[in-house]
């Protein structure tokens, strides 16, 4: 196990009108490490897909249930993401991550927010229980600039 | 909180949307029903999404634009996405949406 050099918990109603804060309150936490304008943008569009589903999916926009972030930064300067909610979990975890699935019948939605996840972080791990709730973690590692060690 | 606003511009038979703020599912919900009234309402041949001054954009914002491609479509136009900052590129990429919304960098360019 790597060595935890700092760890933030940040914890807020599902509600839409928190989406921005918490992706701003990530990026905050995240600029200690100095990342580049691309790695801190990758990071505040994961952390957005992570936390809008667990508002509209998890608790299926009930204004009511907690999103709870952790944020640790490790000895190798990696970033790990936790999110976390206690709704309703999702039945085919699978099906979910299709790209262009959506679980929203309205179709406003892209049907792809874990392609995003994937795709803008270094790891992706999701565990659900349903009726128990969702789990969403995330790695982002810390890449040297030419000439620079880590 | 970063907001989402609108300003709709008129110029021959190109309606110009000029968005600002971030794009996310809270603010796309917000901002969806009156970009949709003024695309009716106008009826453009050519409907231009200018992203310029949009700092922040997650998959909500695919599903706005995606939207608003079927809607404007559906009134026998064509939607074009102006000037992108890279961030937001860098999803729409993700998704392959220039197979359909052409990219382009002046509201002139005719491609």
């Amino acid at each position: 196990m790597k060595k935890v050099i700092n760890e933030t918990e940040i914890v807020f109603t599902a509600k839409s009108e928190n989406e921005s804060f918490a992706r701003s309150a990530v990026a905050a936490f995240y600029a200690q490490l100095d990342p580049t304008l691309e790695e801190l943008c990758d990071v505040k569009t994961a952390v957005s897909e992570a936390v809008t589903n667990a508002i509209i999916h998890g608790y299926r926009d009930d204004g009511v249930g907690k999103v709870y972030i952790t944020l640790r930064i490790l000895e190798d300067k990696t970033l790990f993401i936790k999110v976390k909610d206690k709704g309703c979990g999702i039945e085919d975890i699978r099906l979910a991550m299709t790209p262009l699935y959506s679980g929203d019948p309205s179709g406003e939605r892209g049907g792809m927010g874990f392609s995003i996840m994937e795709s803008f972080t270094d790891d992706l791990k999701v565990v659900s229980s349903v009726g128990k709730g969702t789990s969403i973690t995330m790695i982002k590692r810390y890449l040297p600039i030419e000439g620079e060690t880590a | 909180m970063e907001v989402l606003t609108a300003k709709y511009e008129i110029e021959g038979d190109t309606l110009v949307i000029t968005l600002s703020g971030e794009i996310d599912h809270h603010n796309a919900k917000a901002a969806r029903v009156e970009i949709d009234r003024q695309i009716y309402f106008y009826r453009a041949k050519t409907v231009i999404l200018n992203l310029k001054n949009v700092g922040f954009m997650d998959s909500s914002g695919l599903g706005l634009i995606l939207g608003r491609y079927t809607h404007v479509n559906e009134l026998g136009g064509a939607l074009k996405i102006l000037d992108p900052s890279a961030g937001v590129e860098r999803v729409l990429r993700l998704a392959g949406t220039e197979k359909i919304i052409p990219i382009v960098r002046s509201a002139k360019e005719n491609k």
